[in-house]
């Protein structure tokens, strides 16, 4: 078998290194070796977004990602959302508008959430709904996920101003 | 347990909407779901899949595969146990679980499973399955439901008889089981009809679509003792079943659950679990297996293809006579489709003595099919609701009061049998009327239609138990898998009764070992059962805390009463403790830091078979824009409304009703299974399976109307299926309102509605 | 054990080296449809050449002699690209339509040719703006029409060492626009059953001067449709105008059924989008002529 490939990457402002194989996604390489596992997988094929991880700041499939393109770039995870004891904002949000039934779909949809806001912090329900078009949920119908996301936005705009 | 539905209650913590107990794991990505656990050691399965629609296996050879590097282990139908044919358990038939897991002497399916590999990695696994060698006998294969029901339509089973036929037939024939149910004399009542409408309906094969792929670890160790890492519904299910198909003892199996992603019915059943336990005592390590989304689709339960023949008469003021109804349901490659459930729903809202129903349960070369949400509903409703809206327009009655005039109350005689007892179906309309929705105006090309949705909702047996803390917070344990908030629902009632904050109540779904036995989640009945087993179980801790208030005070127990989450002593008791200035109500902290002293750990236990399952009732009004020159249709505005007779977190039964809705949205716009000629699945993955997206949908708004269960102490009713059952007949109705089209094929996706408006206005 | 080798060039002249190497070497991008692929058929052994870190491949350069659309650079950066939306509003409306946010991260304009699926949003669109591949190859580089480049289903003119490097796009114009429709069931994520991309020139008096129409989907590759685009010319897009156009579109539309769609269907929605993206793009034009 092929030797595997070192690489150094940075996940949720950590210095990380693993090994792997080229053929290996990154979503596999940060659960099944990291054992990151709050990035799930529904499809491995890049249509459900449950996978979502951002990559040097930008929204991507973890699944539609080789885990060997993570040479010195910056990865943020679901496991990195929090900070310390606080959640996040959409975290908080998700929680208290019950914006998750089963949960499986909810790391991709908040990782995705927060790319939205921190390109857009004051976004309109359509945009919010074309922004997560990429995440499936099959529990909510996507009312308290997009009421979620709409409040959050209301309440960072109010930390910041 | 109490008489009182709690309609007079005052409740605290019931009908608030607290933060789900499991909610911060859920959002920081701590929780794991099936494929979220590893073990040392631990191999890989995968399973190697039928190329054929339908085939006689002539010849397996595992060798060249078992001799890959990395490959520990491959197992056929040879190394699980063949069951005899009858060995069945209620709708349960255990030879044809242990075929759908493992292909004996046939495929049935194109994706169904013949072997299955455990290897150190997934890779290896894979690869290995290239190298096992199966020779096939094709067969002719049949996936239409009237194909199949044709007198020379190719045969799945050779030993199948039709059920319910007298005398029972002596050729083979697909038509696993004809049901039947009546009431009445249709034909008699025909002649007091004024206007008849008969037509035919069809629906496709669909898939629950749940996010997280089926998946487990079992370990079996030297002695035989397996415990199984699994997301599902029901763990005890995984168990029962795993331990019939491989012929184990129950005890030799303990099945921990996993956090679940989304069953909707389809984790009801085994699929990976009893191979996984192979594989794990062939090779003595812990084996995990996982789906891909591609095995998803072809090899789990989707639900049925249905084709649905209503006919309808009714007088002149709207008011329905006579219904006869056919419905002809997909099993899948073996018996067992929901066309029983169906058949006893199709009728259900309407207050009917004339009726004559048939049901056929119809085998077909699918994957066999499994429960999905309000199963075998939906497609009924289609039919039903779509003639009861043609009747109102046929006579020019408003449809609204058409379905008031037909509608069951207290008292009525369900179709499927029993009196109904208290139901909201009345109060449910009613609040449809008083909606601001149902009057607001409507755009170009916009239509609006409404639609009715009954559920049986179910009771079953549940376990719970409550354990008091040492300061007086609470742990209740339960062995319903949590899917949709539930834990967070247990929690409150068990506050409620204990009298203390529901952040002081910790919810946990137990193992197989840890708590009685549990039904599965299933049937809209958690909330409703096991909300009884952790009141009843509540109720026995206060009764302890009482008791044990009564000996520190000295005083007879039936003086001391509950309030508030204290003991207080009441009558004698209560003037005895005033005389000695004593009289001062006992916390529950003060109770459980001296349990001790008074009698020991203070638990309560309570194990049920729930009766009174109050049915539940749903209307979704939906305006659509319909696309007259590509057939798109678009939800331009939801409402749903229903009877949850007691919301007990009302955030997490608004969640049911607007999931049910857009899965019903779903179902009726777009999802459908697509086969290529030879009976393979062309479109297996959520590009091509259209499920919705947040652009596809609009908000979605609830109504909670609560018309108490008497048969639970708060009232409350099960909600999580009846929400899928209206929104196909509501779009539909909706259309015609926009185009005056009547849809009665799914989906109704832009080339179907487009081809009707091409006919209606006379083209080819 | 089969295996993928994996290179990372930084140049042109690199990554043409690295794709000389021996067995099968594939350019690799966004790599959104070749992970699928190689999901669902695993690969024998293979060397993917990763093209992202090569600056000329990821960069987009607008100005008075055009677009140069590296073939690497992602959908996103298209649509996010200032100015690029006001001068080829379709083109970016097609890179939007690839995908979720997430896939457009990834997936390139350069890889949606290239893979070349008759159902590609942006071929309709890049051939109704005239657009070239640039081809980078041992001997050099060539040019060639987008509606020649791709020659098939998962064919295109690329050589075994060869690499798209650019798309070239002249520039706009006066009063000219263009628009790019998609039909396709869901909202988003989805592919295309239908796409059309339309091209307008709009004399002072509203009188089209010029135009070109291209189709998706309804032929194993896009392509364009003369008579269709003939229909427009001279004429004010009237009525009678826009409905010939829909159905020499009609006419030209060869789909086949499948899980996306049927002939009819397709023929039929053929007609509607090009009419519908006649009058979108002829609207910018007159926005531009004002």
């Amino acid at each position: 078998m092929a030797r595997k490939t070192h690489v150094q990457t940075t996940i949720n402002g950590e210095q990380t290194e693993f090994l792997c194989h080229p053929h290996q996604s990154l979503s596999e390489v940060l659960r099944d070796e990291l054992h990151m596992t709050g990035t799930k997988e529904g499809c491995t094929t890049g249509d459900c977004g449950a996978c979502s991880v951002l990559l040097d700041g930008r929204l991507v499939c973890g699944c539609l990602v080789l885990a060997i393109e993570a040479e010195d770039t910056e990865i943020t995870t679901i496991e990195g959302m929090a900070s310390g004891e606080k959640l996040h904002p959409l975290q908080q949000k998700f929680l208290e508008h019950a914006a998750l039934q089963c949960g499986i779909c909810t790391p991709g949809f908040l990782i995705a959430a927060k790319a939205l806001l921190e390109h857009n912090p004051d976004p309109t329900e359509h945009e919010v709904r074309y922004w997560l078009s990429g995440n499936l949920c099959r529990c909510t119908g996507y009312d308290k996920i997009v009421a979620a996301v709409l409040d959050a936005a209301q309440s960072m705009g109010g930390d910041t101003r | 347990m109490s008489e009182s539905n709690g309609s007079d209650r005052k409740f605290k913590w019931v009908g608030t909407r607290p933060i789900r107990h499991d909610g911060v794991d859920k959002v920081t990505g701590r929780a794991n779901y099936g494929a979220d656990f590893d073990l040392p050691g631990m191999l890989h399965a995968c399973m190697l899949r039928s190329p054929h629609a339908h085939a006689r296996i002539l010849r397996i050879d595992t060798s060249k595969a078992l001799a890959l590097e990395g490959v520990k282990a491959v197992i056929t139908s040879d190394d699980i146990p063949e069951l005899a044919l009858t060995d069945a358990s209620g709708p349960t038939n255990f030879s044809d679980l242990s075929r759908n897991v493992l292909a004996r002497d046939k495929v049935l399916y194109h994706g169904h499973a013949v072997a299955a590999v455990a290897a150190t990695s997934t890779r290896i696994a894979q690869e290995a399955l290239a190298l096992i060698e199966v020779e096939y006998e094709p067969l002719p294969h049949v996936l239409d439901l009237r194909a199949a029901m044709a007198p020379d339509a190719p045969i799945l089973h050779d030993h199948m008889r039709t059920k319910g036929v007298d005398p029972t037939p002596d050729k083979a024939s697909n038509i696993a089981a004809k049901m039947e149910l009546s009431r009445g004399d249709v034909d008699q009542a025909r002649a007091y009809a004024d206007i008849i409408i008969e037509r035919e309906f069809e629906t496709a094969t669909v898939h629950q679509g749940d996010i997280e792929p089926h998946a487990c670890v079992a370990q079996t160790n030297e002695d035989g003792q397996t415990t199984v890492w699994a997301s599902s519904q029901g763990h005890f299910m995984i168990r029962a079943y795993s331990a019939r198909l491989l012929q184990l003892d129950i005890s030799q199996i303990k099945v921990i659950p996993m956090e679940i992603g989304g069953g909707f019915g389809g984790k009801t059943t085994v699929y990976l679990e009893p191979i996984a336990i192979v594989l794990s005592r062939k090779t003595g390590r812990p084996v995990k297996a996982v789906m891909t989304r591609d095995e998803v689709f072809r090899a789990t339960g989707p639900a049925p293809a249905t084709l649905i023949n209503v006919k309808f008469g009714a007088n002149r003021d709207g008011k329905v006579v006579a219904a006869k109804c056919k419905l002809v349901y997909e099993a899948g490659a073996f018996p067992g489709s929901p066309v029983t459930a169906g058949a006893m729903c199709i009728l259900a809202p309407f207050d009917l003595d004339h009726f004559l129903i048939e049901g056929y349960d119809v085998v077909v070369n699918k994957p066999k099919t499994a429960a999905y949400r309000a199963p075998g509903a939906p497609p009924a409703a289609f039919a039903a609701e779509t003639v009861i809206d043609e009747i109102a327009h046929e006579l020019e009655i408003d449809p609204l009061d058409l379905r008031r005039n037909n509608a069951v109350s207290k008292g009525s005689q369900a179709a499927y049998g029993p009196k109904f007892s208290d139901i909201g179906l009345l109060e449910t309309l009613d609040a449809l009327r008083a909606h601001p929705h149902y009057s607001a105006p409507l755009g170009e090309n916009q239509g609006r239609g409404f639609a009715v949705g009954f559920w049986f909702n179910a009771g079953m047996q549940s376990s719970a138990e409550v354990k008091l803390n040492e300061d007086g917070t609470a742990i209740v344990i339960e062995g319903c898998p949590d899917i949709g908030g539930s834990r967070a629902s247990m929690a409150i009632m068990a506050a409620e009764e204990l009298g203390i904050d529901v952040y002081k109540v910790r919810p946990v779904v137990a193992d197989t070992e840890t708590v009685g036995i549990n039904d599965t989640t299933g049937g809209s009945r958690v909330t409703f059962a096991t909300g009884m087993a952790v009141i009843e179980a509540s109720q026995e801790v206060v009764k302890q805390c009482c008791q044990r208030a009564a000996s520190v005070w000295d005083i007879d127990p039936t003086d001391v009463i509950w309030q508030d989450g204290c003991a207080v002593a009441t009558g004698d008791g209560a003037k005895k403790l005033e005389k000695e200035d004593k009289l001062v109500p006992m916390p529950i902290a003060e109770i459980a830091a001296g349990a001790a002293r008074t009698g020991g750990p203070i638990t309560g236990k309570a194990s049920l078979n729930a009766r009174g399952a109050g049915p539940a009732f749903a209307v979704h009004l939906v305006d659509v824009e319909v696309d007259r020159d590509t057939g798109k249709v678009e939800i331009v505005r939801y409402t749903t409304i229903q009877d949850a007779g007691r919301a007990i977190h009302p955030a997490y039964v608004e969640g049911q009703m607007q999931g049910g809705a857009a899965q019903g949205i779903g179902w009726a716009l777009n999802e459908e299974y697509v086969y290529d000629a030879d009976g393979v699945l062309a479109n297996p993955g959520f590009l091509d399976y259209r499920m919705p997206v947040a652009l596809d949908l609009p908000m979605i708004d609830t109504v909670i109307v609560e018309v108490p269960n008497p048969r639970h102490p708060y009232g409350v009713r099960g909600v999580g299926e009846v929400p899928i059952v209206p929104p196909i007949p509501a779009i539909a109705n909706a259309i015609h309102d926009a185009i005056g089209i009547r849809m009665r094929k799914l989906p109704m996706s832009p080339p179907n509605v487009l081809a009707e408006l091409v006919r209606a206005s006379g083209g080819a | 054990m089969r295996e993928i080798e994996y290179a990372a060039p930084t140049s042109v002249d690199d990554a043409i080296a690295a794709l000389a190497g021996a067995g099968v070497c594939r350019p690799f991008a966004g790599g959104t449809d070749l992970l699928v692929q190689m999901r669902s058929v695993p690969p024998s052994e293979q060397k993917w050449v990763d093209i992202k870190r090569i600056p000329e491949m990821t960069s987009i350069a607008l100005d008075a002699s055009g677009l140069r659309l590296g073939a690497a650079a992602s959908c996103w950066e298209v649509s996010q690209h200032k100015g690029l939306r006001e001068t080829f509003p379709g083109l970016v409306e097609a890179a939007e339509l690839i995908g979720s946010i997430q896939i457009q991260n990834r997936a390139t304009v350069g890889g949606n040719v290239c893979n070349a699926s008759p159902a590609a949003d942006t071929v309709p669109a890049l051939i109704a703006v005239g657009a070239d591949c640039v081809i980078a190859g041992p001997d050099g580089r060539r040019t060639v029409p987008v509606a020649e480049f791709v020659t098939g289903p998962g064919t295109t003119q690329l050589g075994d060492n060869e690499l798209l490097v650019e798309l070239v796009v002249p520039p706009v114009a006066a009063r000219t626009a263009d628009a790019y429709l998609r039909f396709s069931p869901r909202g988003e994520m989805d592919i295309a059953v239908v796409g059309a991309g339309v091209s307008v020139t709009l004399a002072s008096d509203g009188t089209c001067t010029a135009a070109r129409v291209a189709l998706g989907a309804v032929g194993p590759t896009a392509f364009g449709v003369p008579a269709a685009a003939d229909a427009l010319v001279g004429t004010s897009l009237d009525e009678t105008a826009l409905e010939r156009a829909a159905a020499a579109s009609r006419d030209a539309a060869n789909p086949i059924d499948d899980k996306r769609g049927t002939v009819t269907y397709r023929r039929t929605v053929a007609g509607v989008l090009t009419r519908r993206a006649v009058q979108l793009a002829a609207s910018r034009a007159t926005e531009r002529s004002s």
